[in-house]
């Protein structure tokens, strides 16, 4: 397989019979007895990592790097690929120790215990949204009715944003981050949400609150940030924040009402938190939505079970790739809320592991433990082939999702 | 058994303090852990083991005394 004749396209094309899982060619290549390549956008061929104790073994490793402005390093697009030069050190391009001191900076508004603090003001939220869908027309599209709002409410309140802003940040955020918008209006969308997070770290500064600006702010004051870095920090988590959660709402919806049976289970143990916990690590597994790889490069030769990837060589992990991956997951195509799945990598493995992923957890234990509950006869308003995917995005997601009750 | 925790390594991703509340806390400035428990007994051997198993920056090790 290491002949770049044939090293397969990626990210591969999934069948559109099973939506949610890897392409056929990925999971080939999870069975293979070795690793091998694939063929990316620019004509050049990374390693493809895709099982799931490859990845273990490997994410943890001190001989790759992330550092993407390396020669070699396996961009996901050429926008990246010519933005990455002019990037300054964030915690996305750097290495340990540089890595974990960057990282330490921003980490704790994203702590278990502040995450959970956060709890009730999220259900409330959620509750407000559910009430307002039910009390609009019906049928409704619930990616705009509750899969967008929530992680932009949640994240407009822990930046500690004017309530009366929240529709502003609404806005340019889906513009910002929609299959749908020119790359104009991108561009247009995340100028406006750098200069309004730049003004709103001036006032926290003047005037620090409660919530992760002031903290930025105070950490700027201190000398350990920029308040450029700030700045780019501040939107980075209102990014990586927005569409990830939004699709595992509406995603994890359809593929819930696609299996009444799990539906029902969950619906039946929606007041069980350990239960709900559980379905949302089996869900995140399910879809893993960040579907174009994580991507690395070799600092030095590394062996794989008998092939060497050579200093220098890209390597893309494939997420969903160890999600199925049979030797983890047993009948790993089959949406099971019961299963252990907490050892998924929907959220990565290793030192980059999702920086989100405790506030992630906590909005969709709200979600699904509230919706089927509060709505038991949700169900889909048209066949379920007539949804349309947005498969371009670093994570996939749905562009509508019309359900009525 | 005795936790033996790797602290440059760890990134402060919680997984520990969520799956075993009871061996390890974060701090509050950084959210770095902190060990609780240094030698936890039968009780809390299962959840020391589940920390050690989904801490993503492999910072957790426990040793068999
Ligand atoms: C279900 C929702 C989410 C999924 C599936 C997800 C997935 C991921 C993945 C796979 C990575 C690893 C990237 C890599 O190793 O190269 C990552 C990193 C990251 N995520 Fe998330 N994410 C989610 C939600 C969030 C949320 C809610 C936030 C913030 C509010 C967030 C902020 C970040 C940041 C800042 C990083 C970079 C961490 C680093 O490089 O050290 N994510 N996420
Ligand atoms: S799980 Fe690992 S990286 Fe995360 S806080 Fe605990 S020790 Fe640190």
């Amino acid at each position: 397989m290491t002949d770049t004749d044939v090293a397969p396209e990626y990210p591969a094309v999934r069948e559109s019979r099973c939506p949610f899982a890897p392409a056929a060619v990925i999971r080939e290549m999870t069975r293979a007895d070795t690793i091998g390549k694939v063929r990316i956008w620019d004509g050049s061929t990374p390693w493809l990592i895709s099982r799931h104790a490859d990845q273990r073994a490997l994410l943890n490793d001190p001989r790759i790097s992330i550092n993407e402005k390396r020669e070699g390093y396996p961009h996901m697009t050429r926008g990246r690929a010519t933005g990455a030069p002019h990037h300054p050190d964030l915690i996305t391009n750097t290495d340990p120790p540089e890595h974990t001191r960057l990282r330490r900076t921003v980490n704790g508004p994203f702590m278990v215990k502040r995450v959970e603090a956060l709890r009730p003001r999220i259900q409330e939220t959620f509750d407000g949204l559910v009430d307002d869908m039910l009390a609009g027309p019906n049928p409704a599209n619930l990616v705009e009715a509750i899969g967008l709002p929530v992680p932009t409410l949640v994240i407009t309140q822990m930046l500690g944003a004017p309530y009366e802003d929240h529709e502003f940040f609404q806005t340019n955020s889906n513009k910002a981050i929609s299959h749908e918008s020119t790359a104009e209006e991108t561009a247009a969308a995340s100028r406006a949400l750098g200069e309004y997070l730049a003004a709103l770290l001036r006032k926290k500064i003047a005037e620090p609150a409660d919530d992760v600006m002031s903290e930025m702010g105070g950490r700027v004051e201190a000398g350990e940030m920029t308040f450029q870095e700030a700045v780019i920090m501040s939107s980075a988590i209102l990014i990586a924040g927005h569409e990830t959660s939004a699709s595992m709402i509406s995603l994890g919806t359809l593929a819930l009402l696609r299996d009444p049976e799990q539906l029902a289970l969950l619906r039946d143990n929606s007041d069980d938190p350990r239960f709900v916990a559980n379905a949302v690590e089996e869900l995140l597994r399910y879809l893993t939505i960040v579907h174009s790889g994580i991507r690395r490069i070799a600092n030095e030769d590394i062996d794989v079970r008998g092939t060497t990837i050579k200093a220098g060589d890209g390597i893309i992990f494939e997420l969903a790739g160890a999600n199925y991956d049979e030797a983890e997951f047993p009948d790993a195509e089959k949406l099971d809320l019961t299963r252990p799945a907490r050892s998924h990598h929907a959220f990565g493995y290793g030192v980059h592991q999702c920086l989100g992923q405790s506030l992630a957890r906590v909005e969709l234990q709200v979600a699904y433990s509230t919706l089927y509950r509060r709505i038991p006869t949700l169900a889909l308003a048209v066949p379920s082939e007539r949804i349309e995917f947005a498969m371009e995005g670093v994570a996939y997601g749905l562009r509508n999702l019309p359900v009525t009750w | 058994m005795r936790v033996e925790f790797d602290e440059p390594k760890c990134v402060a991703a919680g997984q520990c303090a969520m799956v075993a509340p009871g061996v390890f806390d974060q701090r509050d400035e950084d959210g770095v852990a902190v060990v609780l428990v240094a030698e936890p007994g039968p009780e809390l051997a299962d959840e020391a083991q589940e920390a050690a198993a989904v801490c993503p920056a492999a910072a957790i090790r426990l040793v068999e005394q």
